[in-house]
């Protein structure tokens, strides 16, 4: 580890393989992709750039420990079939919200779409858990 | 109603924090609820005298007939009244036994989590809400009885409750389901208004059965009658309010309340009369030769229970009046006669009686209201005791069939409780002043408001017999007999058998008491045995033996080999799967039209080619790269045959495999052959068959023809319904949300567990 030419491609690829993820995340209700595979993109991202540099820098540049991210995910997930039943709905009973934005075409803000940021969070979560704790046992 | 129910938990949450900031008196303040709930309850006392049963209804889980609906009639009402009157002093009585303890916030949340629980369990209309704050009450009550945490007596004492009210609980579940699905209702007030479909049903023994196996074990009736003089590790407020009103009662109201519909035959009949009488019988005898101050009292609780069930299944109607009556006059005296048993306990510091006497100069009220409440318990006129007795005797004479057994058992117990309670009086208080651990002087007001109320209510309902039986007994005994019963309590019959028994079991009681000495020796010296073979060595046994067998299966089965697992699971997934699909659809597979293109044919044997490397190479490097291989095949033919979701998948977890492969390459051992030639072989022969079989499977899915496939509906579904285009995603978030969530929760808990063991060893090799 610690090669000069994986930490400058990691340098450059990271934020593109952040975006790409999300990109992944949000068009998966229509085409290829959604909140599973993004979340495997994502985690593979720390990952690079854990083999790039350290366990300390990784941790930092996640800025939350991941134990924290899969809880989260699973609050999100849980939590965004909640309101429904309010609503005199069964619980999980999907809501849509589509808004027209100039420029950018239809978006469709749903509460499948908040279930599928929470199944992202819990996969990066669940897998940088493992990975950290792997890294840091080497250490 | 609702809120009145729930209320208990809400304070339970709120007390600690309450109970700290107000300080020394909070037990006045927080003592409040349960008195406003007793005013509630009043509220209801015309209503029901006047129009019968009330039943309040909230709808919870209509789909499956789970309603929040509260039944309030007579016998649910007199229970109500108990939980939340006799609660009132219990609270404000703890404020003071438990006076600077570390952790009386604590006691007071769990105290109406118990309440609050009661009050749903005998409000309940519904049997499966019913069953729910069953269960509540031995939970909140095993943390009751363990409440002094760090002592180790004390946790094994509530252990044992909760596994025997539990284990007892597990069989009740099973019995309030068949009486739904044999009455075709789960709500009691449509259960109970027709007996006979229970009473004519084939599953009737069964269902009896398992109820009582419930209804038992909560009530502590022989042979399980062990578990409550060990709760009495509880503080004294606990064991006053558990043995008076609440939890082992429950078992009481249960049969009370399922009397008018499972009532009335020979089975009920002998199995209640027979286990009431021996229960009867036990926990006087037991009480007589006790010492301590409380330890009388649990044992003459268990003859109250056991008095309780007997009476019930006498079932006619003078039986059921002695029930509530004396089920009311108890819960009276019991619950002052604890408190009292904590107050001198508290002031003197032992609970032993023998080390106790000459208190009466240094604790005047304590002394006359243990003998206004022990008048009561030993059945003396003019206390309510009294009344319940001599009903006792009467219902007992009457019995069908059982006539001479319960006669003559309740008699004999009628005795020793008589004894007991002269003893409990008279003894700590007379003769010679004793040296004790601390110097005693009167109970503070907050310890001595409930005894003398409860026992002054003992002596007025005794003088004033009309005043409970109008105000409830009446609607009780309604609510119990499935029938309007005209009830007159009052204290003079007339000369007659009843009265020649109590004659004789109070002159019986006198000879004891004189003798009281000469008893204990000779129990110690002839009847140790009981102690050495009773029905607690039992439970001892099959809890060894419950150790036992969890330790032989986790050897069998967690071997801790990660081959033994996989091959266990394996081998079981083809038995299973080939014996249900060869014996079930016969063996013949329908091949059909299997059509290869090259390339198809070139990716799976690419695939086949990186299996077999994989499982000979001696490179643990090559092993990686082959396997890699196995899945970026599989990825392909996921491509090709139009999955790219499963595709992208397949290609990240491979990629993450290589990741994690990498971090863990230099920390594994060096690689060694540990498995001789035959084991290769039958490895060999296993994973061959679990390839074999999943192929059948596959082969034979495709020849199998749906009329209308699920999948094409979801597709149809899948933009009108769910407004997404990728029908993957579709059906993971939103059709199958309620799946993935529940996925998301394993990989969350497999990420734990990793974690866990990762983070575990690393720390066991830094020490």
């Amino acid at each position: 580890m610690g090669s000069l030419i994986l930490r400058t491609t990691t340098r450059l690829l990271l934020p593109l393989l952040l975006l790409f993820s999300v990109f992944i995340l949000l068009r998966g209700h229509d085409e290829p992709g959604g909140g599973f595979i993004a979340g495997l993109i994502v985690s593979t991202a720390f990952a690079l750039y854990l083999f790039a540099f350290d366990v300390a820098r990784t941790r930092h540049l996640m800025g939350a420990d991941p134990r924290l991210l899969l809880g989260l995910g699973l609050l999100i997930a849980t939590l965004s079939g909640v309101p429904q039943i309010f609503l005199g709905e069964a619980f999980f009973t999907g809501l849509w919200w589509p808004i027209e934005v100039p420029g950018l075409g239809e978006i469709k803000l749903s509460t499948p779409l908040v279930f599928d940021i929470g199944v992202y969070l819990v996969v990066l979560g669940a897998v940088m858990t493992i990975v950290l704790a792997l890294a840091e046992a080497e250490e | 109603m609702l809120i009145a129910v729930l209320s208990g938990f809400i304070l339970a949450a709120a007390s600690p924090w309450l109970a700290r900031s107000v300080g020394d008196k909070a037990g006045w303040l927080l003592a409040l609820l349960p008195a406003a709930l007793f005013v509630y309850f009043l509220g209801f006392v015309p209503t029901v005298n006047e129009s019968g049963a009330q039943v309040i209804h909230y709808p919870w889980i209509p789909a499956l007939d789970v309603n929040l609906s509260f039944l309030v009639d007579g016998l649910s009402l007199l229970f109500a009244l108990l939980i939340s009157g006799i609660g009132t002093f219990i609270i404000i009585y703890a404020g003071g036994y438990l006076h600077g303890h570390p952790h009386l916030p604590r006691f007071y949340a769990i105290m109406f989590a118990f309440m609050a629980s009661m009050l749903g369990l005998v409000l309940s209309n519904n049997l499966i809400t019913l069953f729910v704050f069953w269960e509540l009450t031995s939970i909140t009550s095993y943390l009751l009885m363990g409440f002094n945490h760090e002592d180790k007596n004390a946790r094994w004492c509530a252990l044992q409750g909760l596994l025997v009210t539990v284990a007892g609980g597990l069989a009740l579940m099973a019995g309030l389901i068949m009486i739904g699905v044999a009455a075709g209702s789960f709500e009691l007030n449509e259960i109970l208004t027709d007996g006979d479909v229970l009473r004519d049903h084939p599953w009737y023994i069964g269902i009896v059965l398992l109820v009582l196996a419930g209804c038992f074990t909560k009530s502590a009736q022989v042979p399980t009658h062990f578990w409550l003089p060990n709760a009495m590790v509880a503080p004294t407020p606990v064991s006053a309010f558990l043995h008076s009103a609440t939890m082992v009662k429950a078992g009481v109201y249960l049969l009370a309340r399922l009397n008018p519909g499972l009532g009335g035959t020979d089975l009920w009949l002998y199995a209640l009369g027979i286990v009431g009488a021996l229960t009867m019988f036990t926990g006087s005898f037991m009480a007589l030769r006790s010492t301590g101050v409380k330890a009388v009292l649990a044992y003459t609780t268990i003859m109250a229970l056991g008095t309780l069930v007997m009476l019930i299944g006498i079932g006619t109607e003078g039986a059921i009046i002695a029930a509530m009556a004396f089920l009311l006059a108890h819960a009276l005296y019991k619950a002052a006669l604890f408190m009292l048993a904590g107050a001198l306990d508290h002031e003197t510091g032992t609970k032993d009686m023998l080390k106790m006497g000459g208190l009466r100069q240094l604790m005047p009220i304590t002394f006359l209201a243990s003998c206004v409440a022990a008048l009561s318990l030993a059945g003396l006129p003019p206390l309510f005791g009294f009344i319940g007795k001599e009903l006792m005797f009467a219902a007992t004479a009457g019995a069908p069939g059982l006539a001479f057994f319960t006669t003559v058992l309740a008699v004999a117990s009628a005795m020793m409780i008589a004894g007991m309670a002269a003893v409990f009086a008279i003894r700590p208080f007379t003769g010679t002043l004793k040296e004790t651990p601390k110097k005693p002087h009167e109970a503070p007001p907050s310890m001595l408001a409930g005894p003398v109320v409860l026992a002054g209510l003992g002596l007025l309902f005794g003088l004033m017999g009309f005043i409970p039986a109008a105000a409830i007994v009446q609607s009780a005994v309604a609510a119990v007999h499935g029938a309007p019963v005209e009830v007159q309590l009052y204290l003079w019959h007339g000369i007659n058998l009843p009265l020649m028994l109590s004659i004789l079991a109070i002159a019986g009681g006198v000879v004891l008491f004189l003798r009281w000495e000469r008893v204990l020796a000779f129990y110690r010296e002839r009847l140790g045995f009981i102690d050495r073979f009773g029905a607690e060595r039992g439970y001892e046994k099959a809890m060894e033996g419950l150790v036992w067998i969890a330790e032989w299966q986790t050897r069998v089965l967690q071997s801790g080999y990660l081959r033994r697992y996989l091959t266990i699971t394996v081998l079981s997934t083809v038995v299973l799967t080939g014996w249900t699909f060869f014996g079930h659809t016969g063996s013949s597979v329908p091949l059909g039209e299997v059509g290869f293109t090259f390339y198809e044919f070139a990716v799976a044997a690419l695939v086949v080619a990186g299996a077999i490397v994989a499982s000979v190479t001696s490179s643990r490097i090559g092993a990686a790269a082959t396997l890699g291989m196995v899945g970026f095949g599989v990825a392909l033919i996921y491509v090709m045959f139009s999955a790219p979701d499963l595709g992208i998948t397949q290609i990240m977890i491979e990629t993450l495999t290589v990741i994690l492969l990498v971090l863990v390459l230099f920390r594994l051992p060096g690689f060694l052959k540990l498995s001789s030639p035959t084991d290769r072989i039958k490895d060999a022969a296993t994973a061959c068959s679990l390839g074999a079989l999943m192929t059948i499977l596959i082969l034979a899915v495709n020849g199998v023809t749906v009329t209308d496939p699920i999948s094409d509906q979801l597709t149809a579904w899948s933009y009108t319904e769910a407004q997404g285009r990728n029908i993957v995603n579709v059906i993971l978030v939103d059709f199958r949300a309620l799946d993935t969530l529940g996925e998301l929760f394993v990989v969350g808990l497999a990420a734990i567990g990793v974690y866990a063991m990762i983070r575990f060893r690393a720390e066991d090799r830094r020490q």
